[in-house]
């Protein structure tokens, strides 16, 4: 192959018409040079790549509920949550478990999102089964106009409405002070994107709610599940 | 159903490829002087994301999960043989097309929206619908401004524009201006 | 072997991307990028950074590899190498910097299709020997992260009161949010090539009035260098 190359750079500075042959020979070896390049850069940035999404994942699950210490990604398949190593690993709508130092549950981080103000806003809110609360919720991704709406993770008044926020009834807006449990307070000048927040919200509490209560049983078996793959989590 | 309301919407209006992300201006400031030519470049545009819309969701299910690296080459790929296709397909059925979109037609190759377009499906997660729903709406959207940018300067050729302000300085102004009135679509989804 | 001519032409070609040819302000090339994540300081240089680097990377390679890349071929063969550094950037940024690499987000891989990397390919690495097309990208891609620089440090300055994050104004300054959403994007850089327009124009007039022998004040001096000033452009590099 080399050899062919190099006849035809002697004859290059002439100008010659190269035959398809070179052409596609050129193609080729240039795809497979560029096509190594990438696989090893792939394989020394991946492990760094991964780690960082696991630490962000997990710095996001721990905010949201509140005294966890550890993370265990599950799935949900035919009626029952199963540990599993990444969310990208399943096509099956994944939750995540929060667990304290020694190994107790803790609480559930369920991943939603929906249409906001400009964009999609992705977000993160804990769920206590036990007391049926929201313990907590982070904006993961949003371009909520800035000064108005990115005050849905700027403002920490706002935020603070659901560190214990009542799931029944459902979750309402209201303006002018929040009164019952299942209330919050839009902010004022960003009406759209506090409902917008609210929305995502009961839609993933539509979606999950009564998965994780049938599931909560389940905890002991999670638990033990948990133990084996701390190691690997905890990291 | 409302999802794919959500994302045809917001491709198009909310989150403008042109005018919010400023993918494509190539083509939106250089083929948006005269309006019949940008309307059918934005039809072209839309047909070329949409058959890479399709191909992009084949990639991502089939070859992708196996050969993460492999993206953008293999995106780039697609895109450069939509392209001449494309262009064999009008230049067949119809050649007076062919020769009014003239050099801009090989451009779209390079066009960050056809890209942007895949790359955007794929962090996004798009299934194969959603995808493409996603495709029309960027498109539509592309479409959109590139006929009203064509318009306004057809009228700006009438009046009378001080010289240091003329050729891409107020071309910028006026996308600034409509991408001021564009971000009055946003919020009326949530808004419901 | 490093005579002084050959030096000189390396310097030519350096500052010719930076300042007499930049790609931003005189050739309005790879808009998309630059409007697109200039609204802080922060993001603007990262993009330059990153485009600079992808640039000097193919254009060495290209430059490199001009004998054996086959006409037909050449302009598969130079994406396919800007391709390959764009994922190289992209993976990168995304293992040492993650918090930039999702503010940038789609817009890394995009630099694959930024005109000006295949402009430089096409026009200049593909004819001309390593050292000087090195020194063309180093121009090109300096100039162009100056000019998202300035876009960028504008934008954060007026948008949010702050300039790398750090507040600049008291608290009665009410930040000019348009500033790093979309429209403003668009209309500072037609402001910015407004500014620029301007300023030739001046210089236009001013030469004119010179050569009639005029002489012209001080004080009247532009507030931009003329082109041929090169110490005043090693001071802003």
């Amino acid at each position: 192959m080399s050899e062919h190359v190099e006849v035809t750079i002697s004859a290059g500075g002439k100008r010659e018409e190269p035959g398809p042959m070179r052409l596609t020979l050129t193609l080729a070896i240039a795809g497979i040079i560029a096509g190594a390049a990438l696989a090893s850069v792939y394989e020394i940035t991946r492990p760094i790549i991964e780690a960082n999404n696991q630490r962000a994942l997990r710095r996001a699950v721990l905010t949201v509920v509140p005294g966890s210490e550890k993370v265990q990604a599950l799935a949900y398949r035919d009626g029952q949550l199963v540990a599993i190593e990444r969310a990208a690993d399943t096509t099956d709508p994944v939750v995540y478990g929060a667990f304290s130092d020694s190994g107790r549950f803790v609480g559930y981080a369920v991943d939603a999102e929906g249409p906001g103000f400009q964009d999609t806003i992705h977000l993160l809110f804990g769920y206590d089964p036990d007391t049926r609360t929201i313990t907590g919720m982070q904006v993961l991704e949003s371009r909520e106009t800035p000064g108005l709406g990115d005050r849905i993770y700027k403002d920490p008044k706002f935020v603070a409405q659901f560190e214990a926020l009542a799931v029944k009834p459902d979750v309402v807006l209201v303006k002018g002070g929040a009164k019952a449990g299942n209330e919050v307070d839009a902010i004022t000048g960003a009406t759209i994107s506090s409902k917008a927040v609210v929305n995502i919200i009961k839609a993933g509490n539509a979606q999950w709610l009564d998965r994780l209560d049938t599931a909560a049983t389940l905890q002991l078996l999670l638990e033990e599940q948990h133990t084996d793959v701390t190691p690997e989590a905890d990291k | 159903m409302q999802d794919m309301l959500w994302i045809f919407i917001s491709a198009m209006l909310i989150n403008n490829f042109v005018l919010s992300y400023f993918l494509g201006l190539c083509p939106f400031f250089g083929v948006s002087n005269r309006l019949s030519t940008s309307l059918r470049l934005g039809v072209a545009v839309t047909l070329v994301m949409i058959v890479t819309s399709i191909c992009a969701s084949l990639l991502n299910t089939f070859v992708l999960p196996y050969a993460p690296y492999l993206q953008l080459i293999s995106f780039i790929i697609v895109i450069a043989s939509t392209v001449q296709f494309a262009e064999m397909i009008i230049k067949r059925f119809s050649p007076a097309l062919f020769r009014a979109l003239g050099i801009f037609l090989p451009l779209i190759t390079t066009n960050c929206a056809i890209l942007g377009l895949a790359l955007f499906q794929t962090n996004r997660d798009y299934g194969f619908l959603q995808g493409l729903t996603f495709a029309v709406g960027a498109g539509a959207g592309f479409t959109l401004a590139i006929v009203l940018m064509a318009s306004l300067r057809q009228e700006m050729r009438l009046s009378n524009i001080p010289s240091i302000v003329q050729g891409t300085a107020i071309s910028m102004i006026l996308a600034g201006l409509l991408s001021l009135a564009f971000m009055g679509f946003a919020g009326m989804f949530s808004a419901l | 072997m490093a005579d002084s001519k050959s030096s000189q032409q390396i310097y030519d070609e350096f500052v010719k991307g930076v300042w007499k040819e930049n790609p931003v302000f005189v050739q309005v090339l790879g808009m998309c990028p630059m409007l697109a994540v200039t609204n802080t300081a922060i993001n603007a240089l990262a993009m330059g950074g990153a485009t600079l680097f992808v640039l000097l990377g193919s254009s060495v390679l290209v430059s490199l590899l001009r004998r054996f890349i086959p006409k037909q071929v050449r302009i598969s063969t130079y994406i396919l190498i800007i391709a390959t550094f764009v994922t190289i950037v992209d993976f990168s940024l995304n293992a040492m910097a993650p918090v930039i690499h999702k503010e940038l987000g789609a817009f890394i891989a995009l630099i694959v299709v930024n005109c000006l990397i295949l402009g430089r390919q096409e026009a200049f690495a593909s004819r001309q020997p390593v050292h000087l097309a090195a020194a063309d990208a180093l121009g090109m891609g300096g100039g162009f992260t100056i000019a998202l620089f300035c876009l960028g440090a504008t934008r954060e300055v007026l948008g949010f009161g702050e300039l790398f994050g750090v507040p600049l104004f008291g608290e009665h300054f009410e930040p000019w949010v348009i500033m790093i959403m979309p429209p403003g994007g668009f209309i500072m850089l037609g402001l910015i090539l407004l500014l620029l327009n301007w300023a030739q124009q001046r210089r236009g007039s001013r030469a004119a009035t010179q050569a009639a022998g005029e002489q012209v004040s001080a004080h009247d001096a532009l507030p931009i260098a003329p082109a041929h000033d090169s110490g005043h452009i090693e001071e802003v590099v």
